[in-house]
């Protein structure tokens, strides 16, 4: 791989561990499969290119991350105080976030700001090639450090016990509502910082930026958790709030180099049949994420198969 | 203090199902007493204890806890004053958490939450020796996960989170139900050595009709909703199960069905 290819990946991986720290926040925290990503995304893009294209790129980011936030918000209401299942309520939000960031980009289904000033414009003037990279892994560190350090608070603490036993949290007197809504506005403003990061970053928001993110997240998830999470649980025996964004990171960024293998390797003889391009890579992160979470499910009917064909056997053995 | 004033509850009402699980109940709990409550199922033990606690609301009456009307007060906002337990030993511990972090959020209850770290290290000590108290060899196992303890480790837990932060009221729902006789009893001394030490106003359901009448100053029987029997005192200090089977199907006027049987003399 070159090097820019490489440093491309990386750069594309810790936008993305911003995604992938925010579902650690609302999937492995609280338990809730939050689909609002997909929407908080993009809408965390759109808000971004829009204030940037006044020439106000910093501000964009904030834009970004206000936006995210208030996605996160509507899906807790949802969730919290009307009644709606988990799932569909962030499926609503996600919908209706399609025609509100529509509107936000001016009824275009793509902005960009090619030749204004962007927030990676002074850090390429400074550090060249690697202006773009410095300032990812400044705001990622920054943004992932204050996750962690909330997650090691009072609150922080009463959220993630939330996720663990929402019976015993409200008998320890915690609003077990606000918990989930705060985890929620948490995590999606995360992901409308990765969004508002990311279409500076590539000089453009579509509307379909966010198709799919929430899946890719979960895929970089669990890689992470499988190398990153089982590496240092063999190390250390613990598994702590760091450990969690730890993997984050590292997952998102292995996704990123596994794409740039597979495109760079979709003419290898053996992979050659499958046409594998750039638009493949969504099954891959279906798949990944179906085999990883019905892991468990398979393993134990296989076991459970086993068992009952030696019993039958041992059933024959033993007759007659 | 506890004051329970004409409480009413029916589930469904108006409907084929309708069942009145607390009719006209009305009990006045002074501070520090422990009252043990027996009855069978269907009793409505658990739908008073309910009523109590705020996971369900009565449809008239009222709930005064020391002088303060909390009948519609939400079951997160009471809990800084009530503790409780289940049946379930699994109920009442967060599994993937540690020990040490079970206890510094039950410690917080009825505090306000901050942005202080927590689990802190000026609580570690202080948590050690409340275990050590326990007896069960879990003062070293403080960064160990709640999940990996047995169901009696996990009540006894349980029982200390609920008055580590000491409750206005302690509520306990068979909390020794699903534990194996021995461990059951070394649980219920440890509620009467904590109850006694602190305090503590509290309401124990047992199906155990020996340690109703062992532990705690006060007996209650339920029977559909309604206060049957009430012994204290002189009354209770000389009472056998045999006596208090007796008066019971005296003042209920009926024989012993079939749930009642559920109710254990041992």
């Amino acid at each position: 791989m070159t090097a820019v290819a490489l440093r491309g990946a990386i750069e594309l991986g810790l936008l993305y561990a911003l995604v992938t720290a925010g579902l650690f926040l609302s999937y492995r925290i609280l338990n809730l499969a939050d689909l609002t990503v997909d929407g908080s995304f993009t809408l965390g893009g759109a808000a971004s290119i829009m204030v940037a294209l006044t020439g106000h790129p910093w501000l964009g980011i904030l834009a970004g991350v206000l936006t995210g936030a208030l996605a996160g918000l509507v899906t807790a209401v949802m969730q919290t105080k009307l009644g709606i299942q988990p799932i569909l309520a962030g499926i609503l939000t996600m919908t209706g976030l399609y025609s509100i960031n529509l509107r936000v980009m001016d009824g275009r289904a793509s902005v960009n700001v090619i030749g204004k000033v962007t927030v990676f414009t002074p850090f390429q003037n400074a550090l060249g090639d690697l202006g773009k990279l410095v300032l990812i892994a400044l705001v990622g560190a920054v943004a992932l450090g204050l996750l962690v350090l909330f997650l090691c608070t009072q609150v922080g603490l009463a959220v993630r016990a939330t996720g663990d036993n929402e019976r015993m949290v409200r008998s320890s007197s915690v609003n077990v509502d606000l918990m989930k809504t705060l985890g929620l506005v948490l995590a999606n403003a995360l992901v409308g910082l990765s969004g508002a990061l990311l279409a500076q970053y590539q000089q453009s928001c579509d509307v379909g930026m966010g198709t799919g993110v929430v899946v890719i997240g979960l895929a970089s998830l669990i890689i992470g958790e499988a190398v990153f999470g089982t590496l240092v649980y063999f190390c250390t025996k613990r598994q702590g709030v760091l450990t969690g964004a730890g993997c984050a990171v590292v997952g998102a960024v292995l996704y990123r180099l596994i794409i740039a293998l597979v495109i760079q390797y979709n003419n290898a003889p053996a992979l050659r049949f499958l046409h594998i391009t750039a638009s493949d890579m969504k099954l891959l992160s279906a798949l990944i994420v179906v085999v990883a979470i019905s892991y468990p499910a398979l393993r134990s009917a296989a076991a459970l198969r086993r068992k009952r064909a030696r019993t039958q056997k041992q059933a024959k053995g033993g007759g007659s | 203090m506890l004051e329970l004033s004409h409480l009413v509850k029916t589930f469904h009402p108006g409907t084929v199902n309708e069942r009145r699980a607390i009719r006209d109940l009305s009990l006045t709990v002074p501070e520090g007493q422990f009252v043990t409550v027996i009855g069978g199922n269907g009793a409505g033990k658990s739908t008073l204890l309910n009523l109590i606690s705020g996971a369900l609301f009565p449809d008239s009456g009222s709930v005064r806890l020391d002088g303060q009307d909390v009948t519609f007060l939400p079951e997160h906002r009471r809990a800084r004053d009530i503790g409780r337990l289940f049946q379930d030993p699994l109920m009442g511990t967060a599994p993937n958490m540690t020990l040490e972090e079970n206890l510094s959020l039950a410690y917080l209850r009825g505090s306000h939450r901050t942005f202080a770290p927590a689990p802190s290290r000026k609580n570690e000590a202080f948590f050690r020796e409340k275990l050590r108290s326990l007896d069960l060899g879990l003062e070293d196992r403080l960064k160990t996960r709640v999940g990996l303890l047995s169901g009696g480790q996990r009540q006894a837990l349980t029982l200390l989170m609920a008055t580590v932060a000491t409750p206005r009221l302690l509520l306990l729902d068979e909390h020794t139900a699903a534990l194996d006789p021995a461990t059951a009893d070394k649980v219920l001394a440890l509620t009467d050595r904590i109850v006694r030490e602190n305090r503590i106003t509290t309401l124990m359901i047992t199906h155990n009709m020996a340690s109703a009448l062992a532990l705690g100053d006060r007996t209650l029987m339920l029977e559909q909703g309604e206060i049957l029997l009430d012994v204290s005192g002189e009354e209770r200090a000389s009472m056998t199960v045999d006596a208090l089977l007796e008066r019971f199907q005296h003042q209920s006027g009926a024989q012993l069905v079939n749930d009642r049987l559920l109710l254990s003399r041992g």
